[in-house]
C-alpha cells in the first residue's frame, strides 16, 4: 500500500460529555478505541495514517476532568486540564513551581492553549523512525532502526535501553515523578491511584507503550501531594529551539535543604531513557550531604552510570552531569 | 545620475501599500482560498524509496471506486525536452529546454518578442538567481570533455523517482479523503536502484551514483568519479582531503604566491547543512480550463515570469494561458517562476474537460518538493599579511546538488569572497555531487549565505590572532568604488593567456560606510571589550561580518495608463512575494509626474489585466530592474503630458510642469491647467502614442500584448529600460551581534543584532527594515538549528515536519534588533536604489557564527547548525570538536 500523509482517515467520533459516557464507550469499544485529550499528540498518527482507529473519543466535552484544586495542601489536577492553565495557576506555581515552570517550556503557546495535562504525560515516542511508520519494535517488529551504525538517533536514550532506544519526550513527567504525584486512572466502575514512576514503563515492561495504560482505561487526574511543596525545586530543559522543541535532555528536581544540608531529594532527568529516568542513587548519594560544589560533582558522576550512549548521542552524558550540578546548585553562585 | 538628496515625495516615504488591507483583515487570497463549482481535487502518491524504477502501476481498483475521477502519470506531461548537447546552451537562449521545477524560468521569452535579457544583464538576471554570478555560469563552462549520457529533465511526475517523496502519479476524486483512499488501493512494484545521501560516500571507491548517469554533475552532463583510497583513508580520520580531484576549477592571480607572502594561514574543514526552503505557504495550485484558455491560481515569486515556464511545462502557448497569483506566502526562491507542479492540476483539468481540480500541498509535501539550499562539505585555507590583508584564498566545496542538475551554489561562494575580501589570489575548486536527496535550487542569495558562514568566521580569527581590529580588517579587504571581482575557468590547454582576462566590477560599493555607521551604531569599540568575558556559566560573544549579493537587473517593461477620471494607473508584472517591491517601484511612476499616491492604483497578480514583462522576483533584481524600467515609463509619461499640455496650450512641452494630477505652465500653478483626467481623454482623441495605438518596437511580447489590451483606455506609459549601466549591481550588509553562551548546556542567546545595508537610495523604510531583520533572521536560523535529516542506510528523509527542521521562532532570535541604511545612491540607477532580499542574509548567518566564535574561541565551530552540545561538548574537550566533521545529513 503506497503510503500517503496529512489526509485523516475515516473513523467514528465519540463526544461524550461526562466520565461515566466516557467509560461506557471505551468499555464498548475496547482495544478499537482511540482516546484523544488536547490532539497534539493523536492528529499527527492519525493525519499521517499510520493509526487506524475504528473509534475515536474525543474528551474535550469532559468538562468534570478540568480544573485545578486544592488537596490538602497538595492539588488534583484534572486530565484535561490544558498545559497553559497548569503553568499560569496561582496553587502551582505557589507549591510546585518546579511543574508550573515545566507546563511554561513544552512545545509553544499555541499547543499549551490546547495541549493537556493528561495527554503531556500519555503521548507516545517521538522516534523519527517509530512514528514514520516503520516496523520497528515499538510498532510490533523486529528490529530497532534508530540503532544502526549509520542511523540519526542524535535524540534517543542513553540508559536502559533494550531493543527500543526512544525515549519518553515529556516535559510536565519528569516534574511529576519528583513531586511524587499518583495518576487516578478509571476503567469501568473502578478506579486506581498508580504513583506516578509506577505509571511510566520501560520497554521491558511494555516495548509498545510508555504507560501503564490500556484499552479501558482513562486517566482522570493527576494526584500531588503536599510533601514537595515550598522545598527547593529546580526544572530546566535543553533544546535547540526556544520555542516549539521537545527536550534534548530536561531535569526536574525537588530538594529539601535544612541549612546547607540537603535532608532529601527526588531528581528526574527526561529524554534519556523510555520513561523518566530517576536518578535513585544520586538521591541516596546526596541525602545528609551539604549543597555545594563537591556534592554536586559527586552527584553528577553519579548520575550517569551506567549509560550508554548511541553514534550521535554521547552528549547526553555530559548534559545530564551538567544538569545535575545546576539543580542541587540552584541559584547559588558557584559553576562548574 | 542620482543626486545625493533628491527632493522626492514618494520615494523614501512610509506608506500603506496597496495589498495591505487585505492581508491584516484575511481578505487577500491566496492559491488554496479560491473554490469553483464543480471543483476536485487531486493528492499524489510519492516515492517511498530514494531511487528506484517503476515497474508496473495497476490502479483498476482505485479507478473503480465511486467519486474517483482519474490518474495522471509522467507519461501525460508534454514530451520533455531535447536533452541538452554540448556546449551548454548560454542561460536564457531561444529554444532551451523547459526550465527545471522550482527554478528560474531559462526558457524562450514570450513568442516574438525579443529575448528580454539585454547583453550586459547579469547572469542572475538571465537565468534566475540560481546563476547568480558570473563566476558560477563560468564554472559550467570548464571541464571541457563531454561527459556522459544526456540527462532527463525534471518533470512534475517520474517513473524514476530520485529522491524519497517525488511525485510519482496524482488520483482525482470528489474530496481530498476519497483520494487519499484510493492512492491506497494502486499496486505500485518498484525496481529499486542505487542511491546515495552523503556525498563523501558517492566519491568512496565502488560507492554507489546517485544516478545511473553518473555520481558528479560535469558539463553538459555528468561522469562518475570516484576519490583515490588515499583520499577516502583521510575522510576516514575526519579531515578533508584538499588534494583530491575536483571537477569545476576556478581561479585568479597565482595562489602559490599568495600563500608564500602570507604571515599566517588559516586552514579548515567546513560543513553545512541542506536546508529546505519552508515557505509559509506551500506550493498549492487550482487550474480549470474556459473557451480554450488555462485559469490557473498558483504560489509564484514572479507573475510575468512565470508565464513561459508555466505554460511549458503544460504544454501550451503562453496566451492560452491566465495566470493570476496576486498573493503569494512567501517562496525564498523556491517559485521562482512558480513551481513544476503546478502543471498537475492543470494536466488533470484538461483530462476532465477543464472540471477545476484544486491540489493541496501539505507541509510535509513541501518539505520533499519544495526545494533546498545544497549543503557544503569543504575545506578552505586562507593567507593574511601582518596588517590582516587577505594574500590568497584555496576553497575547495563539495555541494550537495540533489539528483536533477548541478546546483552551482558553492561556485557563487567562492566569486562572493572574490568581492569581497578583494583577495589577488585565489582558487576555486568544488564538486556537484548527485544525493537522492530533495532538488535544490536558489534559497535567498544561493551561495552568498553560506559564504558568509564559511569564511567571515575565519577573517575573524584571523583579526584575533594578528591583533587587528575585526571592523578594521574588514574595511582593509573589502570592495570600494567600482571594485572588480570574479573568479575564471581555466583556458584551455595550450592557449596564450590573454593580458588582460574579463572580469566583473560593481556598480557602486560602500560596505566600509556601512561598517563605520554601523560600529558607531552598535558602540563597537566599547562592547568589543566585553567579548570573551565570562560571568557566572555564561561567555559573552560580540563580532561584526559583511555580506554581499547580486542586487540588480536591467532591461525590462513598464506600463501605465492615466484614465479619463484622472486616476494613474501603474501595471506590474512582478510577483507579490510580499516583498513590497511591487508597489515601492510603482512609485517611481507616480513620483516622476508628481502625482499623489491616493490617485494611484497598482494593477498586479493576474495576467487577463495586461501585465508588462518584468525582470524575475529573484536575485534581488526587483527593486533596482523595475525603479529603472519605471523611471523610463514615468519619463515618457511626463514627455506626453507635456506634449498634450503643448498642443492644447500652447508653448512647448518643456514649459509645462506637473503637480496634483494637473499639467500647467512652468512657475504658474495657479494659472491656465488641464487636469490629468483631460489629458487623458485628449490622449484617446490624439490616439498614435497616446493611447497605446503605437508603442516602442524594443518593448518585449508580452508588454505590447498588454499595451494592445489596454488601447483606447487612457494616457498610456510605456517603455523599456534603455539606461545605461556600467558593471554589476551588488548590495552589501554589515551585521553586528552580541551573543551569550551558557558553558555548562551550549545554549546561547542572541542579545543584539544591527544591520546595515548599503541598498543605494532607500525607497521605503519599513519595507527595507524588514527585509533587513528578515534575512538576518534567516541566516540566523541557519545556523542555529534549520536542517534536513536522511537515514543514509534506507535514503529516508527523518526531519520531514516544521518540529525537525526547525526554522527559527520567535525566542530564537533577539528581542532587540535594530538596522540603518548607508544611504549613498547607486550612480547607475536614475533613483540611486539597489536590492536587499538576499545581501541581508549572509551577514546574519555570519556574524553569529563570529559571535560564538568570539565566545567559545576560533575552530570551534565548524559546522552548522550550531547545536548546543557541539558547544558543551568541544569546551569540556579542551576546545577541540567531538562532533563528526564531515558527516552530511546528521
Amino acid at each position: 500500500m503506497p503510503p500517503i500523509r496529512d489526509v485523516m482517515p475515516a473513523f467514528e467520533l465519540f463526544q461524550p460529555a461526562t466520565v461515566a459516557d466516557t467509560l461506557g464507550i471505551l468499555d464498548r469499544h475496547g482495544a478499537d478505541a482511540w482516546i484523544m485529550a488536547g490532539g497534539m499528540d493523536t492528529f499527527d498518527w492519525l493525519k499521517d495514517r499510520i493509526a487506524r482507529p475504528k473509534v475515536v473519543v474525543d474528551l474535550s466535552a469532559v468538562t468534570e476532568l478540568r480544573g485545578i484544586k486544592d488537596a490538602g495542601g497538595g492539588i488534583e489536577i484534572g486530565a484535561m486540564t490544558t498545559l497553559t492553565e497548569v503553568a499560569n495557576n496561582g496553587l502551582v506555581q505557589e507549591r510546585f513551581p518546579l511543574l508550573a515552570q515545566a507546563a511554561l517550556l513544552v512545545a509553544s503557546p499555541q499547543i499549551r492553549n490546547q495541549g493537556t495535562a493528561g495527554g503531556n504525560v500519555s503521548q507516545d515516542a517521538r522516534c523519527w523512525y517509530y512514528r514514520a511508520g516503520w516496523p520497528c519494535y515499538r510498532a510490533g517488529g523486529n528490529i530497532c532502526y534508530a540503532d544502526t551504525p549509520t542511523s540519526v538517533n542524535r535524540e534517543h536514550a542513553i540508559f536502559d535501553a533494550d531493543r527500543c532506544v526512544a525515549v519518553n519526550p515529556s516535559d510536565t513527567a519528569p516534574a511529576l515523578i519528583a513531586l511524587d504525584a499518583s495518576m487516578v486512572v478509571k476503567t469501568g466502575g473502578q478506579d486506581r491511584v498508580i504513583p506516578a514512576e509506577e505509571f511510566f514503563v520501560g520497554p521491558g515492561v511494555d516495548i509498545t507503550r510508555l504507560t501503564m495504560l490500556m484499552p479501558g482505561d482513562l486517566l482522570t487526574a493527576i494526584r500531588i501531594p503536599a510533601t514537595w511543596a515550598g522545598k527547593a525545586h529546580y526544572f530546566e530543559k535543553v533544546r535547540d529551539r526556544q520555542v516549539w522543541d521537545f527536550p534534548l535532555v530536561n531535569i526536574a528536581s525537588a530538594m529539601n535543604v535544612s541549612g546547607s544540608t540537603i535532608a532529601d531529594s527526588r531528581m528526574v532527568v527526561n529524554g534519556v531513557a523510555a520513561r523518566p529516568y530517576r536518578l535513585t542513587a544520586v538521591e541516596a548519594a546526596i541525602k545528609g550531604k551539604a549543597r555545594d560544589k563537591a556534592t554536586a560533582d559527586m552527584a553528577a558522576e553519579i548520575a550517569v552510570r551506567g549509560a550508554a550512549p548511541l553514534r550521535h548521542n554521547a552528549y547526553k552524558i555530559p548534559l545530564v552531569k551538567a544538569l545535575v550540578k545546576r539543580a542541587i546548585r540552584g541559584d547559588a553562585e558557584w559553576t562548574s | 545620475m542620482a543626486d545625493s538628496k533628491p527632493p522626492y515625495k514618494l520615494i523614501g516615504q512610509n506608506y500603506t501599500t496597496p495589498d495591505l488591507v487585505a492581508k491584516v483583515t484575511g481578505k487577500a487570497r491566496y492559491a488554496e482560498d479560491f473554490r469553483a463549482d464543480g471543483m476536485v481535487f487531486v493528492k499524489l502518491l510519492l516515492s517511498p524509496r530514494p531511487h528506484a524504477r517503476v515497474v508496473s502501476v495497476d490502479a483498476s481498483a482505485a479507478l473503480a471506486m465511486p467519486g474517483v475521477h482519474g490518474i495522471l502519470r509522467a507519461s501525460d506531461f508534454p514530451a520533455p525536452p531535447p536533452p541538452p548537447g554540448a556546449p551548454p546552451r548560454p542561460a536564457g537562449a531561444p529554444g532551451a529546454p523547459a526550465p527545471p521545477a522550482g527554478a528560474a524560468p531559462a526558457g524562450a521569452p514570450p513568442a516574438g518578442g525579443v529575448a528580454a535579457p539585454v547583453a550586459g544583464a547579469p547572469v542572475a538576471a538571465q537565468s534566475g538567481a540560481q546563476r547568480a554570478t558570473p563566476a558560477t555560469a563560468a564554472a559550467n563552462t570548464t571541464a571541457a570533455p563531454p561527459a556522459g549520457p544526456p540527462l532527463a529533465a525534471e518533470i512534475a511526475l517520474t517513473d524514476e523517482p530520485l529522491y524519497e517523496g517525488e511525485p510519482i502519479l496524482a488520483v482525482c476524486a470528489d474530496s481530498e479523503e476519497l483520494a487519499a483512499d484510493a492512492i491506497e488501493k494502486i499496486h505500485i512494484e518498484f525496481e529499486p536502484l542505487p542511491f546515495v545521501i552523503d556525498p563523501l560516500e558517492s566519491l568512496r571507491p565502488g560507492g554507489p551514483n546517485g544516478r545511473t548517469e553518473g555520481n558528479v554533475f560535469a558539463a553538459p552532463n555528468m561522469k562518475t568519479l570516484k576519490w583515490t583510497a588515499a583520499d577516502m583513508a583521510m575522510i576516514d580520520q575526519g579531515k578533508f582531503p584538499s588534494g583530491a580531484e575536483a571537477i569545476d576549477n576556478l581561479s585568479i592571480g597565482d595562489i602559490e604566491k599568495g600563500f608564500k607572502e602570507a604571515d599566517l594561514i588559516i586552514e579548515r574543514d567546513h560543513q553545512q547543512q541542506t536546508t529546505p526552503h519552508m515557505p509559509l505557504e506551500s506550493r498549492t495550485a487550482m487550474a480549470f480550463w474556459k473557451n480554450g484558455k488555462l485559469y490557473l491560481h498558483g504560489s509564484t515569486q514572479s507573475v510575468a515570469r512565470t508565464v513561459a515556464a508555466l505554460a511549458g511545462w503544460v504544454g501550451i502557448k503562453q496566451d492560452e494561458l491566465v495566470l493570476i497569483s496576486e498573493y503569494t506566502g512567501g517562496g525564498f526562491g523556491s517559485k521562482i517562476p512558480g513551481a513544476q507542479t503546478m502543471a498537475i492540476p492543470a494536466l488533470m483539468s484538461k483530462k476532465l474537460q477543464g472540471r477545476p481540480v484544486m491540489m493541496r500541498i501539505s507541509r510535509e509535501e513541501e518539505t520533499y518538493i519544495g526545494r533546498t539550499r545544497p549543503g557544503y562539505t569543504g575545506w578552505v585555507k586562507m593567507g593574511f599579511k601582518k596588517d590582516g590583508r587577505v594574500t590568497a584564498i584555496d576553497a575547495f566545496l563539495i555541494e550537495q546538488s540533489g539528483p536533477y542538475r548541478r546546483q552551482g551554489d558553492n561556485a557563487t561562494t567562492a566569486n562572493l569572497a572574490s568581492l569581497c575580501y578583494q583577495v589577488p589570489n585565489m582558487r576555486f575548486r568544488g564538486i556537484s555531487v548527485a544525493t537522492n536527496t530533495p532538488p535544490p535550487t536558489s534559497q535567498r542569495a544561493p551561495g552568498g549565505l553560506q559564504a558568509g558562514v564559511l569564511f567571515e568566521p575565519m577573517i575573524s580569527e584571523a583579526a584575533r590572532k594578528l591583533g587587528v581590529d575585526e571592523v578594521a580588517i574588514r574595511k582593509l579587504n573589502g570592495p570600494s568604488g567600482q571594485a572588480v571581482f570574479g573568479l575564471l575557468p581555466p583556458l584551455p590547454p595550450g592557449a596564450p593567456v590573454p593580458a588582460n582576462r574579463p572580469r566583473q566590477k560593481v556598480t557602486s560599493a560602500f560596505i566600509n560606510e556601512a561598517l563605520d555607521k554601523g560600529a558607531a551604531m552598535f558602540n563597537w569599540e566599547e562592547r568589543k571589550k566585553r567579548s570573551g568575558q565570562r560571568v557566572g556559566s555564561k561567555i559573552t560573544g560580540v563580532a561584526v561580518a559583511t555580506g554581499a549579493y547580486t542586487a540588480g537587473s536591467i532591461g525590462v517593461d513598464g506600463l501605465c495608463i492615466v484614465q479619463p477620471d484622472g486616476k494613474l494607473i501603474i501595471h506590474q508584472g512582478i510577483g507579490n512575494l510580499g516583498t513590497h517591491s511591487l508597489s515601492d517601484t510603482a512609485r517611481v511612476i507616480a513620483e516622476m509626474v508628481n502625482m499623489p499616491w491616493e490617485q494611484c492604483e497598482v494593477v498586479w497578480g493576474d495576467t487577463s489585466k495586461g501585465l508588462p514583462w518584468s525582470s524575475i522576483q529573484a536575485g534581488s533584481q526587483t527593486t533596482y530592474a523595475h525603479t529603472r524600467a519605471n523611471y523610463a515609463t514615468g519619463m515618457d509619461l511626463r514627455k506626453k503630458i507635456q506634449e498634450i499640455a503643448a498642443k492644447d496650450m500652447g508653448g512647448k512641452p518643456e514649459d509645462y510642469d506637473m503637480a496634483n494630477a494637473k499639467v500647467f505652465r512652468k512657475g504658474a500653478p495657479g494659472g491656465r491647467s488641464m487636469t490629468f483626467g483631460k489629458v487623458a481623454e485628449r490622449a484617446i482623441q490624439l490616439g498614435g502614442v497616446y493611447d497605446g495605438h503605437e508603442v516602442p518596437k524594443e518593448l518585449n511580447a508580452m508588454t505590447k500584448g498588454a499595451a494592445a489590451s489596454l488601447v483606447g483606455m487612457g494616457l498610456m506609459g510605456v517603455a523599456r529600460d534603455n539606461l545605461p549601466r556600467d558593471g554589476q549591481t551588488y548590495s552589501f550588509l554589515a551585521a553586528f551581534a552580541e551573543v551569550e553562551v551558557d558553558v555548562e548546556t551550549g545554549v546561547y542567546t542572541i542579545v543584539d543584532y544591527l544591520g546595515v545595508a548599503d541598498v543605494g537610495t532607500v525607497m521605503h523604510p519599513h519595507s527595507l527594515g524588514g527585509q533587513i531583520h528578515g534575512g538576518g533572521i534567516q541566516g540566523i536560523g541557519h545556523v542555529r538549528s534549520q536542517k534536513l535529516v536522511y537515514d543514509p542506510h534506507y535514503g529516508a528523509a527523518l526531519a520531514k515536519r516544521l518540529h525537525h527542521n526547525k526554522p527559527p521562532t520567535m525566542l530564537d532570535i533577539p528581542l532587540k534588533m535594530e538596522w540603518a541604511a548607508v544611504e549613498l545612491p547607486d550612480p547607475s540607477n536614475p533613483i540611486g536604489a539597489k536590492g536587499i532580499g538576499e545581501p541581508s542574509i549572509g551577514g546574519g548567518g555570519a556574524v553569529i557564527m563570529c559571535a560564538l566564535a568570539a565566545a567559545v574561541g576560533d575552530g570551534v565551530l565548524r559546522r552548522t547548525p550550531v547545536h548546543p552540545e557541539m558547544i558543551a561538548t568541544a569546551l569540556a574537550n579542551g576546545g577541540k570538536p567531538t562532533y563528526e566533521p564531515l558527516t552530511s545529513f546528521i
